[in-house]
């Protein structure tokens, strides 16, 4: 076979960005296994060194924060509920509500849909401030439901399963109808079996965008108890420690490594249904 | 009351289409019968608001004495097959059939004892553990009529369910379709546009035309006593030839030739229909045809060729004669056996 010269090039622009990739999160893993003092005189690591085991074990156990109770565990669990609930409710609800766009034909479905499509372009970044306020107002600060509840609409996923639903003939509607099917029974037993590849996919997109929240915890949450992973790498071992102003670098790399875990743990677990929901030949 | 009952059922689509004319039309109990007409007549509108899937515009609709108009189609206790099966893409033939049995809340054992039934009278219990992705034309036709059979429901309504298979299978299915309803009993409704598959099913036939129904009766008597051009020119294969001709006095005045003693008082611009199978060959013969192409079939000749004013025209014989290509045909009409139309309506006339 012969190669062309584009395919080399192809191939070399491939292995830059793996390289890209995958190099920060070796070094990451790498220089969490040393010393913070090796790390801060010699700079970062390429080599696995023998403080893997004590590093890692600090991390999880350690009483951090101020009040110097919320560990990294605590935070690894809060971040995995909100990410959990953010995914699962945001999944449910834009299948819904691309049901009822596409198969309830009133007449404000058109409007409708497009007032959906149009919130894509505030963020919750740009509407923080009400969305704070309602929120306080309902008491909901420092709980999980406040964490969750603002971001579980999506104009995204509500598209792209209203794209998907539009593809699904008429007569299999009819079909089911003529066996007795009504409205909820057509949702259930149709249209979620059909779509769970896209199911898995928007799962996984919502659960890495709730995962890595950062300004809405941050605002949200004064109680270290429901600090999140995302917050917890601003502030953890970033304050000087008894006294003494050594950053804890070794540490701190552990801590990112291990928050990277829960997303590939999901990804990983979806993926075979994640692919075939990204490529969607299964009609 | 019959059975089904339309009363001046009229469809017009939120667009403006009048699909669907002022249509009244009986149906017994057992009965097969078939809706046929050329692609956009209303057929499939007419067959749909019985089912319940389009809204009634006007009339009433009666199943089984009961009103249909507002009742929803899941209540109707009618099943349908799809021209392209509508089969449940994620289920297995089981629960394909099974599914409809489920909505009406029957318990686990009937719903096996009726699904066994249904497959092995359909010959699709190897099948059960299958996806649709995984079946033959046939083998999926076989699962939507299954669909259908299991739920023994008050009427069968299918559109154009063989127009997917190829020519073989379609004759085939055809015969089964017809066999399965006679065992079963069930009344139906059958929708297509090919008038020999609506000829051989039908105990009683509608031609439809124009969201009107032209013609309604068996098929013969729709073969023998067309009433309108319409239903002459659709029903029989190869279509009547049709000739301009004139009608005064009893006496019809056709292109090279002359008919009297017409049953008939009417006068004027006449269409004069002849089928290709009331011919036949005799000495100064009414009609001369110059013979261009011989279709051979075996057991009948399909003869085309032209008449002296060079208009087309069709002559079908027994498939022993041998007609030569170029040679000149003297044709009669067997037995007083011609139609004639007012020209300007297409009503029939003698
Ligand atoms: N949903 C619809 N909206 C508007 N017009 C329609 C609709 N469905 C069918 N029609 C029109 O109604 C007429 C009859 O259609 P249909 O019943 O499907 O014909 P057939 O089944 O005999 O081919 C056609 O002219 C068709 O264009
Ligand atoms: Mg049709």
């Amino acid at each position: 076979m012969k190669i062309k010269p584009l395919q080399i090039i192809a191939h070399i622009i491939l292995i830059l960005g793996v390289l890209l990739m995958v190099v920060p999160i070796w070094i990451s893993f790498a220089s969490s296994s040393h010393d913070s003092v090796t790390i801060l005189t010699e700079g970062m690591k390429f080599h696995i060194g023998d403080q893997l085991a004590r590093n890692y074990n600090e991390v999880l156990n350690e009483k951090g924060g101020w009040s110097e109770e919320v560990t990294a565990a605590k935070m690894f669990i809060n971040s995995f509920i909100m990410a959990l609930g953010i995914a699962t409710l945001k999944v449910a609800i834009s299948a819904m509500s691309a049901y009822a766009l596409v198969y309830y034909r009133f007449k404000l479905a058109v409007p409708i849909f497009w007032l959906i499509f149009i919130t894509l372009l505030v963020p919750l970044e740009v509407r923080i401030f009400p969305s704070y306020k309602i929120v306080s107002d309902l008491g909901l600060t420092n709980s999980y439901t406040g964490l969750i509840l603002p971001l579980v609409a999506s104009a995204t996923a509500t598209f792209f399963f209203r794209q998907f639903y539009k593809t699904i003939p008429d007569e299999l509607l009819e079909s089911a109808k003529l066996d007795g099917a009504n409205g909820w029974s057509f949702f259930i037993d149709f249209l979620v079996p059909l779509s769970k590849t896209m199911i898995a996919a928007m799962f996984i997109f919502m659960f890495v965008y709730g995962y890595s929240q950062y300004l809405w915890p941050l605002i949200m949450t004064t109680a270290e108890e429901y600090w999140t992973v995302v917050m917890g790498m601003k502030i953890i071992y970033t304050e000087s420690y008894e006294g003494v102003a050594l950053p804890r670098t070794a540490e701190r790399f552990a801590y990112i490594i291990l928050s990277m875990i829960p997303p590939v743990l999901v990804v990983v677990f979806l993926q075979k249904w994640f692919i075939k929901g990204l490529i969607q030949t299964e009609k | 009351m019959s059975f089904l009952d339309l009363k001046n059922v009229t469809k017009i689509y939120p667009n403006g289409t009048k699909a669907v004319h002022e249509t009244s039309l009986s149906i017994n109990e057992g009965e097969f019968m078939v809706f046929v007409g050329p692609s956009g007549c209303g057929k499939s509108t007419l067959l749909r608001m019985v089912a319940g899937l389009e809204d009634i515009t006007e009339g009433d609709i009666n199943l089984d004495g009961k009103l249909m108009n507002e009742v929803d189609p899941s209540e109707r206790d009618v099943a349908m097959v799809f021209q392209n099966y509508a089969l449940y893409p994620h289920m297995n033939v089981y629960n394909n059939l099974a599914y409809g049995l489920k909505n009406r809340g029957i318990d686990k054992e009937t719903i096996e004892q009726k699904v066994n039934d249904a497959a092995k009278l359909l010959q699709i219990s190897d099948y059960l553990q299958r996806k649709p992705s995984m079946l033959s034309g046939g083998q999926r036709q076989r699962v939507a009529m299954g669909r259908a059979i299991v739920r023994n429901p008050k009427i069968f309504l299918f559109d154009e369910p063989l127009s997917n298979l190829d020519a073989k299978l379609r004759i085939q299915m055809r015969l089964e379709i017809k066999k399965l309803q006679q065992k079963v009993g069930v009344t139906s409704i059958f929708v297509t546009h090919d008038q020999v598959e609506a000829m051989t099913l039908a105990d009683r036939l509608a031609v439809i035309n124009n969201g009107i129904i032209e013609q309604l009766g068996t098929p013969i008597e729709i073969y023998d006593n067309p009433k309108s051009l319409f239903v002459a020119g659709f029903i029989g294969s190869p279509q009547m030839n049709f000739l301009d001709g004139n009608l005064k006095n009893k006496t019809l005045s056709a292109e090279g030739f002359e008919i009297k003693d017409i049953n008939s008082d009417f006068e004027g611009e006449v269409t004069l229909g002849i089928r290709p199978e009331h011919l036949s060959q005799s000495e100064n013969g009414l009609i001369s045809l110059r013979v261009e192409l011989v279709e051979q079939l075996g057991s009948d000749n399909l003869v085309y060729g032209q008449l002296k004013n060079k208009k087309d025209f069709c002559y079908r014989c027994p498939g022993n004669q041998t007609i030569e290509k170029g040679s000149n045909l003297s044709l009669n009409i067997d037995n007083n056996k011609y139609y004639i139309f007012d020209k300007s309506t297409g009503k029939r006339v003698n």
